[in-house]
């Protein structure tokens, strides 16, 4: 039983890290229609960035909000010099922009900083916390706690302001937003910087567990897609309850079916992601995407 | 008689006779490559059917790269079948598996579809090592490459590529009528208002799994050539990168176009190693940059952009 609760416990902590990236996935997505396949890099790339903040001196906290502030940026720099040539472009052109973009990231950071792993400092304290027999990693606890924030605010802002509204209105319906006065191609940019915000933070979170290095955040990309699949593309809350469940899956399947252990890792979430879009395409809380015709 | 398809007539023809000349001007090395080109070329104009015509996006088609190219390998190794059959059991078998993949995903379109095949082509590497008995592990596979038959005076590497050029022209003929008639036109019409075919009576279940079923069988076709080219199969080399190479080349290429799938095939094998020239230290950098210019330049990709200039030229001398 023990045992039981252990996995279930660390999966939940393995599961808010694929929450917050498939969360940053969903973002973009709401927000402009584009499934972002360069989210990983970008939030890789972000992380290094705090890296250096942090080996330059910095405090934890510091490099921390700087990174995010950095990542907003740019993430909004992106949309307007990268993807804003090809916004009415087929799907297709913009996908592969993305793939370009993947490239570049993964590459330029394997320049500046090698491919060998660095230890990247978590903000919580190392000791693990007893609860019966059961161990509460805190870094676990920490980042399941820093996801359900940014959740939270992103929950807030896109509910409560008027620049939310906007945003989403832009995304819905374009043309008649732009009627209603709404900067559209703003709205996309502002989508992008947060969507590479809250990757920014999911980077941070998982470094210290994998360590930091180009291609960390291949293997947890493809989680978020199935968590995000799971919750559904269209529902925030749904990606961050999505990851939790794969995480705990994921765990459990590793431990008590013995052919899969973690040899079959990957193919779980492809057989997950299969079934989800079977038998319930938009995922547990998303909306049915409804045409006209 | 010099219409439109009279000269695309003869550009086919002398493009087949100057790849004929090639291998008697180029280095064991530059053939190499030209095979590889070929290769990629099948492969393609694959995915471009699937993707292009029928207007499903798949980010998996590696997955039936490296399942045509370990049909291949395990005959030859396991049971000893002449090379020369185990290309079209590749084909069938991809055919098979195709079809059975393109019954659920009917139900998914666009994104939802790019997903499930996204994490087919991540799943490929692991499922292939752990079948560790029938394929090596991550060992893989080492293949001889086959002698040139009937006492011909070629190369291996020379008789591979003439083998391949041959699969090649086959297959592009056969793609061709496929798409020029009735079933072609089905095709381009559930891409283009699947409600509306349905209604002129094209049954869109069938159709979309048969044209998922082909553009597998095609991809596993390349795939099987590829195990013969490089006479090794190792899991690793059919990872996510290569489906998204795929994408990258009929996007490039051109989609919806059959020469297309040629263009894009030269772009994904010379491109890389003009990036590696240029740059040591980060070249997918460089072919990262070069990628996303390019699609400012041509967002219809090569043989998009050719057409269109081919119609103003025709436009200016009709005008004239």
């Amino acid at each position: 039983m023990d045992i039981f609760v252990q996995q279930v416990v660390s999966g939940l902590a393995t599961g808010g890290i694929y929450g917050s990236v498939a969360l940053a996935l969903v973002m973009i997505y709401q927000a402009t229609d584009v499934v972002n396949f360069a989210q990983g890099e970008m939030a890789m790339f972000s992380t290094y960035l705090a890296w250096t903040m942090i080996n330059a001196g910095l405090p934890y906290w510091v490099a921390f909000f700087a990174t995010l502030a950095i990542a907003f940026v740019g993430g909004l720099v992106i949309e307007r010099v990268v993807i804003r040539p090809v916004e009415n472009a087929p799907v297709l052109t913009i996908v592969i922009v993305c793939i370009g973009l993947l490239v570049i990231f993964n590459s330029v950071a394997g320049w500046i900083y090698s491919y060998i792993q660095k230890p990247f400092p978590g903000p919580f304290p190392e000791k693990p916390i007893m609860i019966g027999n059961v161990f509460f990693g805190a870094h676990d606890l920490g980042a399941l706690g820093v996801t359900l924030l940014v959740l939270l605010f992103l929950y807030l802002f896109f509910r409560y302001t008027t620049l939310g509204l906007a945003m989403r209105a832009a995304a819905q319906n374009p043309t008649s937003s732009r009627l209603c006065g709404i900067r559209v191609g703003w709205m996309l940019a502002l989508g992008w910087g947060f969507a590479a915000l809250v990757g920014a933070v999911a980077g941070m979170m998982v470094a210290p567990v994998v360590f930091l290095d180009p291609n960390m955040m291949a293997g947890i990309l493809i989680y978020a897609f199935a968590s995000a699949t799971l919750g559904g593309f269209t529902s925030p809350g749904g990606a961050v309850l999505g990851g939790l469940i794969v995480g705990v899956i994921e765990n459990l399947v590793g431990t008590y079916v013995r052919f899969i252990g973690t040899e079959l890792k990957l193919t779980v979430a492809l057989a997950l992601i299969l079934v989800v879009l079977v038998v319930k395409p938009s995922g547990l809380f998303g909306r049915a995407a409804v045409h006209r015709v | 008689m010099t219409g439109p398809g009279a000269w695309r007539r003869a550009v086919v023809l002398a493009s087949v006779a100057a790849a004929c000349a090639l291998p008697f001007v180029l280095s064991n090395f530059r053939l190499f490559q030209f095979t590889q080109v070929f290769i990629y070329a099948i492969a393609l104009l694959g995915l471009n059917i699937l993707t292009g015509f029928n207007g499903q996006i798949s980010l998996g088609h590696g997955a039936f790269y490296g399942l045509g190219a370990y049909t291949t390998a395990i005959m030859i190794d396991k049971w000893s079948v002449a090379y020369g059959w185990t290309i079209p059991v590749a084909g069938l078998l991809c055919l098979v598996v195709g079809f059975l993949f393109g019954i659920p995903a009917l139900r998914l379109e666009g994104l939802y579809l790019a997903l499930a095949t996204f994490a087919l082509a991540l799943a490929v590497p692991q499922i292939l090592k752990y079948f560790e008995h029938w394929t090596g592990g991550s060992q893989g596979i080492v293949l001889s490459k086959p002698d040139a038959p009937f006492g011909l005076k070629l190369s291996s590497d020379q008789w591979l590529y003439f083998v391949t050029l041959g699969v090649l022209v086959v297959l592009f003929l056969l793609a061709a009528n496929l798409l020029a008639r009735r079933t072609g036109r089905a095709i381009v019409a559930i891409r283009d208002n699947p409600i509306a075919a349905q209604a002129m009576g094209i049954n869109n279940a069938l159709y979309k799994s048969l044209t998922f079923g082909v553009s597998a069988a095609y991809t596993g076709v390349a795939g099987a050539l590829s195990a013969l080219a490089i006479a090794f199969v190792a899991p690793d080399a059919f990872n996510v990168f290569l489906s998204i190479t795929f994408l990258v080349g009929i996007v490039i290429g051109g989609l919806a176009s059959i020469s297309g799938a040629i263009f894009g095939a030269l772009f994904i094998q010379f491109v890389p190693n003009w990036a590696q020239d240029i740059s040591k230290a980060a070249p997918w950098a460089i072919y990262g940059i070069f990628l996303i210019l390019f699609m400012y330049a041509m967002p219809r990709g090569i043989a998009g952009s050719l057409r269109l200039a081919w119609g103003r030229l025709a436009r200016l001398r009709a005008a004239r």
